[in-house]
């Protein structure tokens, strides 16, 4: 069997490596021959872009070629497209029963009626054409600014089938890049705790919960997963030896460093940028937040007051820390300046606020605040201390955790039951659940942005 | 069946002692005037008597002793047995003290006010109890598990179990228990005892455990 499949195999590798050549000179280049322009103006709010979602018509993918396979693919990859793009909450996806003109027939520039567009208030179009052959998949795909009747973005891309997912996500991020001047999502994972197998385990996902794979094989409580800046690497606190030990795995290889201590060694939070990360310690008999190397071993201790100090997120800049402490007797968040040492407390209202969460782009942080018995997902602005509540009378709702574009955050809630995995904008839009799974998940991580590969 | 053996044990002593009376009442006759000899038969016949009388006497006396030593061995041999009994019954009972010591030592958890590591007054005198505990057990090391009810946030619950447990561990120690006996572990909210979300099962959950290791 082994020796038959060889040749094969072999083929495949240089398939791949030539389709991957190919597919890279195909993206990095502009779609041939059309005039491709740049954004002139904002088609996205900055302050608020989900105030309004921007009507987009995503007509269903042309078919080249025959047969039910073709047509399956159609409606997948247009289906798939939408998806997607409806993730971000910036737009608003226009429902096809009101499409006017044929979208199978008019896909080109110069023969796309744009009126019929403008007609149902569709601001962008995207048109697409999908050749699958020999488990290749050929796709082009144009997004139109209808009102200007003008293309914004067309590429073509060639890939095997099985990458058709990977290819349409592609294309988002060229869509959003092009719309809000920042790169999408699309690329991003979310780390969870489930304890579906009857123990907490960590669990890796897409940004959009599909594809979720077990990571830990610990048959123990396992907490707080945490990703590199790098995204190469997950710390995370586990029970493997009886009690909360803190573990730093490598995502691809496994392989990891293990720290150790007596005590407690929880809620492990890397600082953007550096191979170094944080992490409460107790082995002094007190916890307090230590600053750690990569590969666990103490460089020094970043809290100094007596009672408990936890919870700690970086500002992106890596400069400051934000974290939990007890000092005045209630959990609050406090802002500590690394190079100053200087702390100041960042929150007032309630006498339970803990996980903050420091938003990429750095002027918020989003935390999870009790009140009765009620936990929700409160954003701060650190400047001006303005709270904004994102979730309210639905169960708890805690671990609130931002997408690398901080355009999303993503949380656990005990809104229908079970704790399950939610999103929603930043400014607490579009709540929805990310995947149905057995079991409660919490503590979601999402990871940062990886280069576009 | 016992008073006829006797009877016949009697006889056995008396025939001989009449032969034996017989044969020296001849001799006397053969010295002595024959006149008197039928006195001298009524005499030695009421001697045999007395004697007779003498004889069941010292027997009867005999059978009691050996009557009365019996019942003394078997006397004896009850007390005895009564006081293992006793004894058995005292280890028993001791042994019975001692698990339910130790399954209180181990049952009994130190509660917690929400969001607090203090240790309550109306703790005290459990945890005093289980320093004196320790204290007759000394060769035993303890585990110290601090937990928390589901209320509030994963990592801050598990500083905050681990905060109890060290609480726990200080009094101890101030009682005068060795620190190298004493471990401490946090579970935080990981493992409640009670999984109702009730005031009653949070109260239930907030605690300090103990685990002889």
């Amino acid at each position: 069997m082994q020796l038959c499949l060889s040749p094969h195999a072999q083929i495949d590798k240089i398939m791949k490596y030539y389709f991957k050549i190919f597919f890279f000179i195909i993206i990095t280049g502009l779609f041939a021959g059309v005039l491709v322009c740049q954004a002139e103006y904002d088609y996205i709010d900055i302050n608020n872009p989900f105030l309004r979602k921007i009507p987009i018509a995503i007509p269903f993918f042309k078919s080249i070629g025959d047969g039910p396979e073709a047509a399956k693919a159609s409606v997948a990859g247009s289906d798939l497209l939408s998806e997607t793009l409806e993730f971000t909450g910036y737009f608003k996806m226009l429902d096809r029963g009101a499409f006017l003109s044929d979208s199978q027939s008019s896909l080109i520039a110069p023969k796309i009626n744009f009126r019929n567009w403008t007609f149902i208030k569709a601001e962008l179009l995207i048109t697409g054409g999908i050749l699958i052959k020999n488990n290749v998949v050929e796709m082009e795909l144009r997004l139109f600014d209808t009102f200007k009747e003008r293309l914004l973005i067309g590429k073509r891309y060639k890939g095997w089938k099985k990458d058709q997912r990977k290819i349409i996500r592609r294309f988002c991020d060229e869509v959003v890049y092009h719309l809000t001047g920042k790169h999408g999502i699309f690329s991003t994972k979310l780390a969870f705790v489930s304890d579906s197998t009857g123990n907490k385990e960590i669990y890796i996902c897409d940004f959009d919960g599909h594809d979720p794979k077990r990571f830990t094989h610990n048959k123990t409580i396992t907490l707080f997963p945490a990703w590199s800046s790098s995204g190469k690497q997950l710390a995370y606190t586990s029970f493997i030896r009886g009690k909360p030990d803190l573990f730093i795995k490598n995502i691809n290889k496994k392989r990891g460093f293990r720290l150790v201590k007596k005590g407690i060694q929880i809620a492990p939070a890397w600082v953007p940028g550096k191979y170094m990360l944080s992490a409460t310690l107790s082995f002094s008999g007190d916890q307090e937040i230590y600053l750690l190397t990569g590969e666990g071993k103490i460089i020094n201790r970043l809290t100094k007051s007596r009672g408990i100090d936890v919870d700690a997120t970086w500002s992106p800049d890596g400069k400051k820390m934000a974290f939990v402490s007890k000092r005045s007797g209630t959990p609050q968040i406090y802002i500590k300046e690394i190079a100053s040492d200087r702390v100041s407390r960042l929150t007032y209202d309630g006498r339970y606020n803990t996980q903050p969460s420091w938003s990429p782009h750095g002027d918020k942080i989003a935390y999870s605040a009790m009140s009765g018995t009620q936990i929700n997902i409160i954003v701060i602005d650190i400047k001006s201390g303005k709270l904004l509540k994102l979730t309210d009378g639905q169960g708890d709702n805690e671990s609130p955790t931002w997408s690398p574009d901080s355009s999303l955050i993503a949380f656990s809630s005990t809104r229908e039951g079970q704790s399950k995995i939610y999103v929603m904008t930043m400014y607490g839009t579009d709540q929805r659940r990310l995947f149905t799974m057995a079991g409660e998940q919490t503590d979601p991580a999402w990871s940062p942005g990886f280069a576009n590969k | 069946m016992k008073r006829r053996l006797w009877i016949s044990l009697a006889l056995l002593l008396i025939i001989p002692g009449l032969l034996l009376t017989v044969s020296c009442a001849k001799k006397a006759v053969q010295s002595e005037s024959e006149v008197i000899q039928p006195e001298e038969k009524d005499n030695s016949e009421a001697e045999e008597a007395a004697r007779q009388v003498e004889i069941d006497r010292q027997t009867e006396i005999d059978r009691q002793a050996e009557i009365d030593r019996q019942e003394e061995i078997e006397r004896d041999r009850k007390l005895e047995e009564e006081r293992l009994q006793a004894q058995s019954l005292r280890a028993e009972e001791a042994n019975r003290e001692m698990m339910v010591a130790r399954n209180m030592f181990i049952n009994e958890d130190i509660h917690f006010d929400f969001d607090s590591a203090i240790i309550l007054f109306s703790a005290q005198d459990l945890l005093k109890e289980k320093a004196r505990w320790l204290e007759e057990n000394s060769d035993v090391t303890i585990i110290i598990e601090g937990h928390c009810d589901e209320r509030g946030t994963s990592a801050y619950n598990l500083a905050l179990g681990d905060r109890r447990a060290e609480s726990v561990k200080t009094f101890l120690i101030d009682l005068g228990i060795a620190s190298s006996r004493l471990t401490t572990i946090s579970y935080g909210e990981e493992r409640p005892v009670d999984d109702a979300s009730t005031e009653e099962a949070w109260a239930k959950n907030r605690r300090a455990h103990l685990i002889i290791e």
